[in-house]
């Protein structure tokens, strides 16, 4: 099928990228302003044999989402902050018990109830550490609607690679940008299934990782019959709460992302070959980033951007290397300073780090940026 | 036991670690023995649960099994069953898991009727975490966090999920096992959301703060205060103050099972030609 050019919002093109990555169930709750996928949902899925479910709040949408994970089918919740808080215990039990999922929140301002219709990144934080305990996880950040398509599939495809939930943050700029799209025809796009057992249903242990840390996971229903519980637990699944089975558990969870790091790490940039500074960004103010160092170029000045597209796990070794050959990063951020703190933690103090950050529900603007590189350079 | 049910329970989880003289063995032998008579599938067969004593019930059943977060079991269960409505999925919840915490997931099951079958535990006490009250300890009686007396009038949880939409109700005791075993058969049969409150003793932390000598004494109580349904709807007014009523309490089979309404809206959007 060759692909199709349609003006699609940010937030649908979280739709069609779940529909095409093959997810086929939806559990979730009404949040502005998230609602769109929701929406997309309920008229998309059953088109393609799926199912929709609008549960009673969020807690009960994580927690369908998980469960239908089990019986074998793609599953997906969206939310945005208020939401995405609820959701933190589920989505440490789809941590501890390798469900994999996608969750995807559009960010607004924050915190409490602060302001439904505005554009925020304020969890991104919450988005690594929200969950109690020491949770691994994998989130992405599409910064347009293309991105917003793709990324999508990439959260499926990490999930589903991962035996991991899989968090999709976008913020309400990319949530509600309109643009024209090409979507590619299914045969372009790559998908990636669950690894399932092959051994006999007597010889499964549901938490047993192969070579690659990863155990296969079976559906429910189909013979193999095992016990899932948020305890920490042996291969069998069963509760074990002894010395040293409770760390290998908590270390192979992180492990089996971090193994993978390059693999999971998404990262663009441009002007890096000769920047003395570099603006780094994420989300729907990457395009002001972007026109900022155009700007700046254009003006002689020796600026490059760097776009952070997998946020969780954090591209420590990435920055730190960049770090060894600017002066500067100027970081703009819908908040204030979160990934910045990553950052200054990540790049050892060598080189300068330099916040830029609106928090009164607007965006930041080109003009914005442009003034900083000069005060800069 | 019967050597035909051994199959049903995870014989290397056994013992359990449920108190001397509680009632939850009874309820889980009480479910088993219901799952076999009416034939279930083993394997097309999903036991979900919560956080507390009854909720470590299906670690020691041989199914599908999933113990969930506090006050989650039915979510969990309902996105199961979203996804494979041919799998029979049972609850096993507690009064504090079910009715508290859980208690908006109940109520919205029993809106939706979804094929699930609840099965509460209702042991009047937040028994794992040592004897807190929960929505469904009487007024007046003691707890941990009640030292002078429960002043939060109890639920009738079956009065709830009747007043929620609920299409089939019952009530049992662990002592009255055959009528148990007998009404759980009957709710795994419905099409539709089923709901069973079981009386079952704590003589631990429930018994100990309020005046059961012991759980003998309690599982007299249970039959003492209870009357069934058939016998209770035939007693006058006065004779039916006080009376906990058991038995199959409803049963409507009319309304639409939420899977097979939802399969009504797959026909109506593949119909609308839209891919």
């Amino acid at each position: 099928m060759a692909e199709k050019q349609i003006l699609l919002q940010g937030n649908e093109a979280v739709v069609e990228g779940a529909i095409a990555a093959g997810c086929r169930f939806y559990a979730g709750y009404p949040i502005t302003p998230s609602s769109e996928i929701a929406e997309g949902m309920a008229r998309r899925l059953p088109q393609v044999g799926g199912k929709f479910i609008q549960m009673e709040d969020e807690i009960g949408g994580m927690a369908a989402t998980i469960g239908a994970s089990l019986a074998g089918l793609k599953s997906m919740t969206a939310t945005s902050g208020p939401g995405f808080s609820l959701k933190q215990e589920n989505i440490g039990f789809a941590v501890m018990t390798e469900i994999p999922c996608v969750i995807v929140n559009v960010q607004r301002m924050g915190p409490s109830t602060g302001l439904p219709t505005s554009p925020g990144q304020g969890d991104m934080i919450q988005a690594r550490f929200g969950t109690h305990g020491d949770s691994s996880i994998i989130a992405l950040t599409p910064s347009n609607v293309k991105e917003a398509f793709d990324l999508t599939i990439k959260a499926f495809n990490f999930a589903e690679r991962f035996r991991s939930p899989v968090i999709l943050l976008l913020d309400e700029i990319v949530g509600h940008m309109r643009e024209n799209v090409k979507l590619p025809g299914a045969d372009e796009i790559e998908i990636i299934n669950r690894k399932r057992p092959t051994c006999k249903p007597e010889e499964y242990f549901p938490y047993q990782p192969d070579e690659d840390l990863i155990p296969p996971i079976a559906d429910y229903g189909t013979g193999y019959r095992f016990h899932i519980t948020g305890l920490y637990h042996d291969k069998t699944g069963f509760p074990k709460g002894q010395s040293p089975m409770i760390s290998d558990l908590l270390l192979r969870l992180h492990d089996k992302i971090l193994k993978y790091q390059d693999e999971v790490t998404l990262i663009e940039s441009k002007y890096l070959d000769d920047a003395e500074i570099v603006v780094l960004s994420y989300g729907g103010i990457m395009g002001s980033a972007i026109s900022a160092v155009e700007s700046a170029r254009k003006e002689g000045k020796k600026v490059g951007w760097i776009k952070l597209i997998t946020i969780w796990p954090f591209p420590d070794q990435y920055l730190l290397e960049v770090a060894k050959k600017v002066k500067a990063f100027i970081i703009p951020e819908l908040n204030l300073g979160q990934i910045q703190r990553e950052v200054q933690r990540a790049t050892l103090g060598k080189a300068e780090i330099i916040g830029l950050h609106r928090v009164d529900g607007d965006i930041i603007r080109p003009e914005e940026i442009l003034d900083k590189i000069r005060e800069v350079l | 036991m019967n050597a035909n049910l051994l199959k049903y329970f995870r014989q290397d989880k056994l013992p359990h670690i449920w108190c001397p003289g509680c009632g939850h063995g009874i309820i889980m032998g009480a479910l088993v023995r219901a799952i076999d008579k009416v034939g279930l599938e083993q394997d097309k067969t999903v036991i979900v649960s919560g956080i507390g004593c009854s909720s470590r019930a299906p670690g020691y059943m041989n199914f599908d099994t999933l113990h969930t977060t506090h006050g989650r079991a039915i979510a969990f269960a309902t996105g199961i069953k979203m996804a494979k409505p041919e799998l029979n999925v049972i609850v096993v919840t507690g009064d504090g898991d079910g009715a508290a915490i859980g208690g908006n997931h109940l109520i919205h099951a029993c809106r939706r009727n979804i094929g699930l079958t609840v099965i509460m535990f209702n042991n009047n006490i937040y028994g794992m975490t040592s004897g807190q009250y929960s929505p469904l300890t009487p007024v007046g009686k003691k707890a941990t966090t009640a030292p002078y007396g429960n002043i939060d009038p109890e639920f009738d949880i079956c009065n709830v999920v009747k007043g929620a939409g609920a299409t089939f109700i019952a009530r049992g005791t662990a002592y009255h096992v055959k009528q148990l075993i007998d009404i759980i058969a009957r709710g795994l049969t419905h099409d539709g959301f089923a709901f069973i409150e079981t009386l079952t003793q704590c003589p631990i932390n429930y018994g100990r703060r309020n005046k059961f000598a012991d759980p003998v004494e309690m599982l007299m109580w249970q039959k003492e205060v209870t009357v069934s349904k058939e016998v209770y709807d035939k007693l006058s007014e006065e004779e039916k103050a006080g009376k906990i009523v058991t038995g199959i309490l409803y049963h409507d089979d009319t309304k639409i099972e939420y899977t097979k309404a939802y399969e009504k809206v797959i026909e109506l959007a593949r119909k609308g030609g839209q891919k």
